[in-house]
């Protein structure tokens, strides 16, 4: 763990599917700054673990904490209030797979939705960081655009400057280059690269050997539903620990080749 | 012939307030089906058994009764319960009732139709449940629904006429009054259907608007 403050406390989480354990008392931390990428084969849970941190699976066991707050049960385990949840979802960004944009409104629109709803900010101090968020992102000249109109990449990455729009203490990323044509990759993964090299916390579930190696403090390997191996990049890309993650890594070793820049 | 029209005309007053009537008549049983429409799409949708099934059995049943018939019970039958409505509320109690059973029906498979994702994003965002409602379910799916809840509310205008039967003075009711009276059937009969495809149209251009706005959102 490295130093500094502690944004993210995940503690002994277990999750179930009916019959299919997913996850199994799965801990790691999270501090400020830091880039967690989490790996793992398919159906290794890595999602769902995501998709626990901010409750929208609610975790059969475990405990979440976010800057030292329990997300989704109050101390004694008694669960939150729909009211208290959302307002601690407020500070978690969440990127999707599948961009998730909302349909019928404008790019801008898009970034200022949560802030001004949900965060209940200033309608004008919102407007002028979303616009500033889309120049980040490269996509000023698309404020008044639909997101029908837009490529998978410029989807994601106002998906990004969305979740950035609500100034989260804490930034996860659900496979966000996954649904992505492969020469659109790219664009999204520079901005994750910048966002990573500015100190945003971000916990980001990828298959994106590249960006994983490079960008990355810190490597998170699930198997099964449990962390097989937890270590810093060069070390788990050089010399894994395991042979489960050797073999993952062989496996991706291909294609990371051929997506080289 | 076009002296029949013009009498017609002499009792344009009549004719009028009928057509009045009628959309009073359309425009409250529409609005209230739809908000009823709203609170049993999601019942049909309920994971509760017994929810879900008495509801459906209520749409199911309802979309099978002729409209006419369903009057009928509502104005002539009731009064044997000991509920006795006048020809007003009874028929947009009937119209309201009737035509809720279409709505959610309708919401339903465009609720069902709707992506996941942007639903679940506003949830990962912290919206409150009204606010995730109002600001990210109910748009897309008004957008979606728009047309289908248009052709309704055009079945709607066309059911007011079977309120004649429970002397509503709705614009049927002032044609027939108008050919009873000076026995000009024709001319009266066609100024209430060109009267009804004018409110018709009115409906249509609604539509066509909610369709240009879903078409640039798609």
């Amino acid at each position: 763990m490295a130093e500094g403050e502690r944004v993210l406390d995940v503690a002994g989480v277990s999750k179930r599917f009916g019959t299919l354990q997913v996850l199994s008392d799965v801990s790691f931390q999270v501090a400020k700054g830091e880039t967690v990428c989490v790996l793992g084969p398919s159906g290794s849970g890595k999602s769902t673990l995501l998709r626990c941190i901010n409750w929208l699976e609610r975790p059969d066991a475990g405990q979440i904490y976010l800057n030292g707050t329990e997300i989704g049960a109050n101390g004694a385990g008694v669960v939150m209030t729909d009211r208290e949840l959302s307002r601690i979802r407020t500070r978690i960004g969440m990127v999707f797979q599948h961009f998730a944009l909302w349909p019928h409104l404008t790019v801008l629109q898009n970034l200022m939705e949560g802030p001004v709803q949900a965060q209940k900010r200033p309608k004008a101090e919102v407007r002028d960081e979303a616009l500033a968020l889309l120049a980040k992102v490269g996509l000023s000249d698309k404020r008044d655009v639909f997101p029908a109109r837009l490529s998978g990449g410029q989807k994601q990455r106002v998906g990004i400057a969305r979740a950035l729009a609500m100034r989260p203490d804490l930034l996860l990323f659900d496979e966000p280059t996954s649904a992505l044509d492969p020469e659109l990759v790219g664009e999204v993964l520079v901005v994750m690269r910048d966002l990573a090299r500015e100190g945003m916390t971000m916990v980001v579930v990828t298959h994106e050997m590249g960006f994983a190696r490079d960008a990355a403090t810190r490597i998170l390997f699930l198997d099964r539903g449990r962390v097989v191996e937890t270590a810093a990049p060069e070390q788990f890309f050089s010399s894994p620990e395991t042979e489960r993650a050797r073999q993952f890594i062989q496996r991706y070793a291909g294609q990371t080749a051929s997506r080289a820049r | 012939m076009i002296h029949d029209f013009g009498i017609v005309w002499s009792e344009r007053s009549l004719l009028l307030s009928g057509l009045g009537n009628t959309t009073i008549l359309s425009v409250l049983s529409a609005a209230a089906a739809l908000l009823i429409g709203f609170v049993l799409a999601p019942a049909l949708m309920s994971k509760q058994r017994w929810l879900a099934g008495t509801v459906r059995g209520f749409v199911d049943g309802m979309r099978c009764v002729p409209f006419l018939l369903f009057a009928y019970i509502v104005y002539y039958g009731l009064p044997s319960f000991g509920i006795r409505l006048d020809n007003w509320t009874s028929g947009l109690a009937a119209l309201t009732i009737y035509n809720a059973a279409y709505m959610a029906e309708i919401l339903r498979g465009a609720w069902m139709a709707q992506p996941r994702e942007p639903i679940e994003a506003g949830v990962a965002f912290g919206f409150s449940n009204v606010a995730l409602f109002r600001r990210i379910v109910l748009p897309p799916l008004l957008l979606a629904a728009g047309p289908v809840i248009g052709n309704q509310m055009i079945q709607i205008i066309k059911d007011t006429a079977f309120l004649t039967i429970i002397a509503l003075p709705e614009l049927t009711h002032a044609a027939s009054s108008i050919q009873a009276r000076h026995y000009v059937p024709f001319a009266a009969f066609i100024t209430a259907v060109l009267l009804y495809w004018g409110l018709c149209l009115v409906i249509e251009a609604g539509v066509s608007s909610i369709d240009r706005l879903a078409a640039a959102r798609r």
